[in-house]
């Protein structure tokens, strides 16, 4: 049984999140996310599109290849897109982490349990898939392992952070998912303009 | 009526999105897009990226927009029908969208499995606020292509550049 309470899982993760751009997914990932970085301008929330993220992150990746890229999705959003993990694997982008908060239920419909509770292993699909860096973690002890995990191990990256059912962090994020692309993409491009 | 040269008007596609700076290629492989994808491999300024299903692409394409470049999502028309719910992401949040779809199950279609998802393209994309520009003819190609990459890149919206089997020719069984 997994020890780590989620609301402590990406404050330990990123010493500065400013350091990333970030895509999260549906639910609980995108309110850990905005809890973390305030709405931040370098993260790009999702509240629908379920399965999206991590070929959103790929994306980011591969058109910003030298800025670090964050993918962060819940179990059920994660296996939606299962087969992205192939394609990230296909593509290599070594500044793409994929974080998957694994709380093992759909939270947001009511607690159902899924297929990480069941028999679905997403250390062995990731591997499977090809990514080059794998790390499954499930208890406090583990966040500097993981953290230097992030910032160090080959990219691409997959972290299955197996966390407790206690609830997501409370915050109230912007859903107006025009204004939040025109924010991500203007704060991008004065930080790195094209030549 | 002989097909067109898939070689030539495939060039002529090409040619242009490069031209308009669309960096990335999505795809899932057809006979349609072979020589697109084969030209995107080989060009220094282009990269491809294989998709396990095409809705990926959409995503991909809307990544790579957050941080100011372009892609492209190519694909047959029965991968139509795996791209709705990602497609919430364009309309909603008004990122330009360029896929190329070459047709199954329309003109002079032999194989019954093609049919239902052929003749659901354009209800499906236009259901998800998708501008439909459909090439029957090859004098079309050139400003249908222009129109679509005007429309997306410039206009900002989500187009679909759907060649149909009258203008590709099809596939005999």
């Amino acid at each position: 049984m997994s020890t780590i309470n989620r609301r402590d899982l990406l404050p330990n993760l990123l010493a500065n999140p400013d350091d990333f751009l970030i895509v999260s997914g549906l639910a609980g990932a995108s309110k850990d996310t905005a809890g973390l970085t305030d709405d931040g301008a370098n993260l790009f929330t999702m509240a629908g599109a379920m399965g999206s993220t991590t070929s959103m992150g790929l994306g980011v990746a591969l058109a910003a290849p030298t800025k670090p890229v964050l993918a962060v999705a819940g179990d059920g959003e994660l296996m939606m897109g299962i087969g992205a993990l192939a394609t990230v694997a296909s593509m290599m982008p070594d500044n793409l982490t994929i974080i998957c908060i694994d709380n093992g239920m759909h939270a947001e419909t009511g607690g159902q349990l899924g297929h990480t509770s069941r028999r679905t292993n997403l250390a062995v699909m990731a591997e499977g898939a090809g990514i080059p860096s794998v790390l499954e973690i499930d208890a406090p002890g583990q966040f500097a392992e993981a953290a230097t995990f992030i910032t160090d191990a080959p990219g691409p990256r997959f972290l299955w952070a197996r966390v407790t059912t206690e609830p997501p962090t409370a915050y109230k994020r912007d859903f107006d998912l025009a204004a939040r692309r025109q924010i991500f993409r203007t704060a991008f491009l004065e930080n790195n303009p094209v030549d | 009526m002989q097909a067109p040269d898939r070689e030539v008007w495939s060039n002529l596609v090409f040619d242009k999105l490069v031209d308009a700076n669309v960096s990335l290629f999505g795809y899932v492989p057809d006979f349609g897009n072979t020589d697109i994808i084969k030209m995107a491999d080989e060009h220094n300024e282009t990269r491809t990226v294989l998709l396990t299903s095409e809705e990926e692409g959409v995503a991909v394409c809307a990544g790579a927009d957050l941080v100011g470049q372009r892609g492209v999502v190519c694909m047959q028309s029965s991968g139509v029908g795996n791209c709705p719910n990602y497609l919430s992401v364009v309309k909603g949040g008004r990122f330009p969208m360029l896929m190329i779809v070459t047709m199954r199950g329309d003109y002079g279609e032999e194989n019954h499995w093609q049919y239902p998802m052929g003749q659901a393209v354009t209800p499906i994309l236009e259901a998800m606020g998708i501008l439909v520009i459909q090439v029957d003819r090859e004098d079309e190609l050139e400003h249908a292509t222009e129109a679509a990459i005007s429309a997306a890149y410039t206009g900002g919206q989500g187009v679909a550049l759907v060649l149909s089997q009258k203008f590709l020719g099809a596939k005999a069984f």
